[in-house]
């Protein structure tokens, strides 16, 4: 599949060589019809606007130099791939040399990422240079929506709060790393009407002791207790089953006003959380999973 | 060496020396076109939904090539941050190219499903709110504009015809299936495949 059919074979190897020994026959053929092979003042003939022009030879370091190239071009065209099909003497290829950098690489940082596989989380969180691995792999890879300081933003949890969405025990933690999570806030508007989101929204307000409308609070506490109530729990605890969220915390992932509550109950949530196992591999998520555990657990 | 004759003769160095530049592309590039390597598709590759080819689209009207390339290379520094460096069956459906040189922000070939849409919404709105330290310009309007697809058909059909395989049914529909979208949403099912036809 990689290879060229032997005709763009030949024509590229024709080519090449051609080139090469064409470009050299060019700086021959110039060296033998010269006239002198030393400076003189001699000159071509040539008159331009008065200006007349030296016939002196190649210079000498010119020349080598050029016979060098042509030397050094054959020599790597034969140790290197470059003539059509033809694999050079040290059958060098790009893949080989990036094969080889990984071998190494993971000779060199494998056994750093899995010395720490068999350590349970919550130990490893202890471990000044597992937390230090874990830090910049957080950095490099979670921070772009968590936050360098892992302090979350608009839609995107908080991880030093010890509020969880999934659950904070070690395994849950890893586990949502390794597999992701799609969470499913279904869209209320329709079935609860405008007045309804604003009822429920005056209730989830009540559950922090915010909310202003009496009224509204006990119509939304029975829309609540319908519709609700399956994910987010009798006491509006949430259910790290589904991911719905603790709502008498005041925190709050999508903001906390009572404009941003009805939107949340109005156009529902799906907050998603990539899968890193296939990006990062098991040892190092276990390492970044310990370095998150760490921020909640000190 | 007579030297005057080329010298004299304008025509004649023109042509010249056109002939001795083109050495360069017939060697490097024009065996590429019949190079099965380069002419066939990997595995699985699907040409983009309406809605994916008016995000690219998108991306190209905006510049995001001036900022991003689309290749990653074979190099350890570049797997490990990107994923699999790119191959080029992927890019048999791309017309133009938008591999890019230029990475004043990261490579893209590999982002399709990295992070959320919500996070490529809020990022694209304002790329402040999530990455404090990004240079990366806002694009507000993409929230604001809407496709119309008028020409969405046409872009498939012209792809068409360099070799794109769209059924005709992808082209009927094409117009409905982009009319009255956002552009931001165009954009970001553009950028949510990019490089997912090889998993890690």
């Amino acid at each position: 599949m990689n290879e060229l059919s032997s005709f763009w074979s030949a024509w590229v190897t024709i080519l090449t060589l051609g080139s090469i020994f064409g470009s050299y026959w060019l700086l021959a053929s110039v060296r033998k019809g010269q006239k002198n092979n030393t400076d003189t003042n001699a000159t071509t003939g040539h008159v331009y606007d008065g200006i007349e022009e030296y016939d002196n030879p190649l210079p000498k370091w010119w020349y080598w130099k050029y016979v060098i190239l042509v030397i050094f071009a054959l020599g790597y065209l034969a140790l290197y791939p470059g003539l059509g099909n033809f694999k050079g003497l040290l059958g060098w290829t790009q893949v080989k040399e990036y094969e080889r950098a990984m071998e190494k690489a993971e000779a060199e940082f494998g056994p750093m990422f899995a010395q720490f596989a068999n350590t349970p989380i919550e130990e490893l969180a202890q471990n000044d240079q597992a937390m230090r691995i874990g830090q910049r792999l957080f950095s490099n890879n979670c921070a772009v929506c968590h936050g360098s300081a892992a302090t979350g933003s608009y839609g995107f949890p908080n991880l030093t709060d010890n509020d969880w969405l999934y659950g904070g025990e070690a395994e849950a933690i890893k586990t949502t790393i390794m597999n992701g999570r799609v969470a499913a806030m279904p869209a209320w508007g329709v079935t609860l009407g405008e007045k309804g989101v604003y009822q429920v929204s005056q209730y989830v307000l009540s559950l922090s002791d915010r909310a202003e409308d009496m009224e509204a609070v006990e119509s939304g506490k029975a829309l609540y207790n319908t519709n609700c109530v399956a994910c987010h729990g009798q006491e509006a605890k949430g259910n790290h089953l589904f991911g719905a969220p603790n709502l008498t915390d005041n925190i709050w992932l999508y903001g906390g006003s009572q404009e941003q509550i009805m939107q949340t109950v109005r156009n529902g949530r799906n907050g998603k959380m990539p899968a890193w196992n296939e990006i990062l591999g098991e040892d190092k998520v276990h390492i970044v999973s310990s370095y998150v555990y760490s921020l909640s657990n000190q | 060496m007579r030297h005057e004759i080329i010298e004299k003769n304008m025509g004649l160095m023109i042509v010249l020396i056109l002939v001795a530049i083109s050495f360069g592309a017939m060697v490097e590039i024009i065996p590429l076109f019949f190079q099965q390597k380069t002419t066939t598709p990997v595995a699985n590759l699907k040409p983009l939904t309406a809605l994916e080819l008016e995000g690219r689209d998108i991306y190209i009207r905006e510049g995001c090539v001036g900022c991003h390339s689309q290749m990653i290379r074979p190099f350890r520094s570049e797997t490990e941050r990107y994923g699999p460096y790119s191959v080029a069956g992927e890019s048999v459906y791309e017309h133009p190219f938008l591999w890019g040189s230029k990475r004043t922000g990261p490579d893209l070939a590999r982002v399709g499903q990295r992070y959320s849409d919500e996070w490529h919404r809020a990022h694209m709105y304002n790329p402040r709110d999530v990455v404090p330290e990004s240079n990366m310009p806002s694009f507000p309007w993409l929230f604001e504009a809407k496709i119309d697809g008028n020409d969405t058909a046409n872009k498939m059909i012209a792809l068409r015809n360099v070799g794109v395989p769209y059924t005709d049914e992808a082209i009927t529909t094409a117009k409905d299936d982009v009319r009255g979208k956002r552009e931001i949403d165009a954009l970001v099912a553009y950028l949510q495949q990019l490089g997912t036809v090889i998993k890690r």
